[in-house]
């Protein structure tokens, strides 16, 4: 371990990682997981890989956060339309 | 199981895991502690023998050019499944929802309207991120970048449109068969610039184009090439990957 910057970014990203780990919502833990992007974009900048802290930040921060969100509106959609049918078979059923 | 016999499993397994971590950090190299060949010799050799300043990418498009059109048929292939296996879906989804309209036309949901900061922000920041998009993608060989990098940035500019609630427009581009066409014509280009060096009698993706000057833009043979046509064909690619995910969520509300 050479300078004190390195250290830094990388108890950074150790407090990040568990930060993301613990936030329980799914929905919430897509936005901690874009920061912690960032920064492993930032970490790899520092260590002095340019190319690799492009990409990271580029994917890691936008593209795949996306694709989680996507994917969590279309399952909180289909289970917001089941309970809708749900209430409606149970009040038709009533009647 | 019961709980209490799982986390004392755990526990001993960590204890021990500890204690040969901090044995085993006595030993590790120390950071940047390179010893191989390989990294020395490039960095002495890359500049004068191929006219790149930028030996990440020469390394990516010309001494391992194989590696990088393996990478990019994988890229391929996951877009070609998850167009293929949304799309089914997508069918299924159309005949429900059209009978569901039937019934009940009232209880429609709408895309809640994003806020005039985001559109403003957006449509300001779509134009210059496509073009330094470009800049990465063309300067590859130059400066840190290269054709995956400058695509992906492209590809996200162009969901800056969504963002900026223009979906419309957003379909319009992407849907077209023109975007996945392009694709196959970039990882076409790919690979029938491997082939140029066997015309001449060398091995397959040979630098053979001409090296140009060192700080050109057009300068290293095939990289240049190489990473334009990686380029184009990442930003494609992950765009229609995008717009299979997003036609997930749009197609009941764009209706």
């Amino acid at each position: 371990m050479s300078s004190a910057l390195e250290i830094t970014v990388l108890l950074f990203v150790a407090v990040a990682a568990t930060g993301v780990v613990l936030t329980r919502d799914p929905r919430a833990q897509v936005v901690t997981l874009s920061f912690y992007g960032v920064l492993l974009g930032l970490m790899f900048f520092i260590f002095q890989a340019p190319d690799v802290a492009l990409s990271q930040i580029v994917v890691g921060a936008v593209a795949l956060p996306l694709m989680f969100m996507l994917a969590l509106a279309r399952i909180f959609r289909n289970e917001e339309e089941r309970k809708k049918k749900d209430a409606k078979a149970g009040h038709g059923g009533k009647e | 199981m019961t709980r209490s016999v799982r986390l004392t499993m755990f526990f001993a397994g960590a204890i021990l895991l500890t204690i040969f971590f901090v044995a085993s950090l006595g030993n590790v190299p120390a950071v940047g502690d390179y010893p191989g060949p390989y990294g020395n010799v490039l960095s002495a050799v890359v500049v004068y023998e191929r006219h790149v300043t930028n030996i990440v990418t020469a390394v990516n498009f010309d001494y391992r050019a194989v590696d990088t059109m393996v990478e990019e048929s994988i890229l391929f292939l996951s877009v070609a499944g998850s167009a293929v296996l949304l799309r089914q879906m997508r069918s299924e989804e159309k005949k429900e929802n059209d009978d569901r309209k039937l019934k009940d036309s009232e209880e429609k949901t709408s895309i809640p309207s994003s806020s005039d900061a985001t559109r403003g922000f957006a449509l300001l920041i779509v134009g210059p991120m496509v073009l330094f998009g470009l800049y990465i993608v063309t300067h590859g060989q130059l400066t840190p970048g290269g054709g995956f990098q400058g695509g992906v940035i492209i590809a996200t500019a162009f969901l800056l449109l969504y963002l900026a609630g223009d979906f419309t427009r957003f379909r319009e581009i992407v849907s077209h068969t023109f975007v996945a066409i392009i694709e196959g014509i970039a990882l076409f280009t790919y690979v029938f610039i491997g082939f140029l060096g066997m015309f001449e009698e060398k091995a397959f993706l040979q630098n053979v184009l001409p090296f140009g000057r060192t700080g050109d833009v057009v300068s290293g043979g095939t990289i240049w090439v190489l990473s334009c046509a990686t380029g184009i064909a990442v930003a494609t690619g992950v765009l229609e990957v995008i717009y299979a995910f997003l036609e997930q969520v749009l197609e009941e509300w764009s209706r």
